[in-house]
């Protein structure tokens, strides 16, 4: 695996998507989701609230990467929130 | 009575898994390790953390190149899609017309990319190609190496040729499969041409044309080797669009860490917008 060129916090970020993954995969086997509609303006399942939550945090990191001088701990903490809220009230 | 739920089927999905995970997943993580690096190779790297994201996000060229893409993705779309409709519906319906013109449609499709780029390349010249000899003979100022208008709209007129084919064939098979009734229904309550287009074909033609908007967005905003072969990305930066920065940027200047960086956010963008279309379109359905 060296020609991929890992690092610890590659690694890191990639089993805790993983982790994400394997346990929302059990969640759905165990409870499977059924589509609400929240403060989304579209009726979603718990995967597609990861998939926004996910996505919006990527988007999160480039906006405060790229935009401003902020650590990206910053960016990191944010998307913590979003992806909570989404999940919670998404 | 109970219906017992089987989840096996998924077991035959493992090879394509395997499949994808081989020749995308492993790649794409790949490209992520290097994106938070300075690296020659495997060997000779340091972790450098987001800094390559900084810097390519405050990159003038890419924001002219992205803006450059987003004009040209909204330019090919605004034609191909209303323009391939309209050929969908002059189209023969059975017969030996109808097979002809699916062969020539098909013509188009078949050719490569370099090879389209060649042909306008040519086409296009004032000296010796037919369109653009013949536009400088009827007096108009023609010449896409030198001209930006000319450059674009050129680029334009190569991705309307190559492609809109594509989306007629997409839509004349959607029209094919609207059942006569629909038709007979509309002849009963004397439904105009116009209804019958905004009531019944559209509609029906919905999940075609989210599939033909799709892959048309997906690829006109990875476009790469028909301008690149046409203009050279000029005049200037004139048709420069992400794929040709991005390439510039890795195989060119072989930096690859600023590289695997700006892949990632071009990645992004396109997940995002085709994410945005998919459910704007889908989404209607489900209110409808």
């Amino acid at each position: 695996m060296s020609w991929m060129a890992w690092t610890t916090p590659t690694a890191l970020f990639f089993t805790f998507i993983a982790v994400l993954l394997a346990g929302m995969t059990a969640w759905e086997l165990r409870a499977p989701s059924v589509p609400r509609r929240g403060l989304l303006p579209i009726a979603t399942t718990r995967g597609d609230r990861l998939f926004i939550g996910l996505l919006g945090s990527a988007y999160w990191h480039l906006m405060v990467i790229g935009l401003t001088d902020w650590s990206i701990w910053t960016a990191t903490a944010l998307s913590v929130v979003w992806l909570s809220a989404v999940m919670r009230w998404g | 009575m109970n219906k017992v739920p089987n989840n096996h089927a998924w077991w035959l999905v493992l090879p394509v898994f395997a499949l994808v995970a081989f020749s995308a997943i492993l790649p794409m993580m790949t490209v992520v390790n290097y994106s938070v690096q300075d690296i020659f190779d495997p060997s000779t790297r340091f972790f450098v953390g987001a800094d390559w994201y900084r810097q390519v996000l405050q990159d003038p060229r890419l924001h002219d190149s992205l803006l450059r893409q987003f004009v040209f993705s909204a330019c090919v779309l605004a034609i191909e899609i209303p323009l391939g409709i309209a050929v969908a519906l002059c189209m023969p319906t059975r017969g030996r017309w109808a097979s002809l013109c699916l062969i020539v449609l098909a013509i188009p499709l078949l050719i490569p990319w370099n090879v389209v780029g060649t042909i306008w390349q040519i086409f296009g010249r004032a000296d010796i190609g037919l369109l653009g000899w013949t536009l400088n003979a009827a007096g108009v100022s023609y010449n896409y190496a030198s001209n930006t208008l000319d450059a674009w709209v050129t680029v334009l007129v190569m991705d309307v040729w190559h492609w809109t084919s594509l989306v007629a064939l997409l839509c004349y098979s959607g029209l094919r499969a609207i059942p006569d009734v629909y038709y007979q229904a509309a002849r009963i309550d004397r439904a105009s041409n116009w209804a019958v287009f905004r009531y019944i074909q559209l509609p029906k033609l919905k999940s075609v044309l989210l599939i033909a908007v799709m892959l048309r967005f997906m690829d006109s905003f990875m476009i790469y080797t028909e301008p690149f072969v046409l203009t050279g990305g000029g005049p200037g930066n004139a048709t420069t669009f992400l794929s040709q920065t991005l390439t510039k940027m890795a195989v060119g200047q072989f930096d690859l860490g600023p590289a695997a960086a700006f892949s990632l956010i071009y990645f992004l963008i396109i997940l995002l917008v085709s994410w945005l279309f998919y459910t704007a379109m889908t989404h209607n359905d489900q209110t409808r």
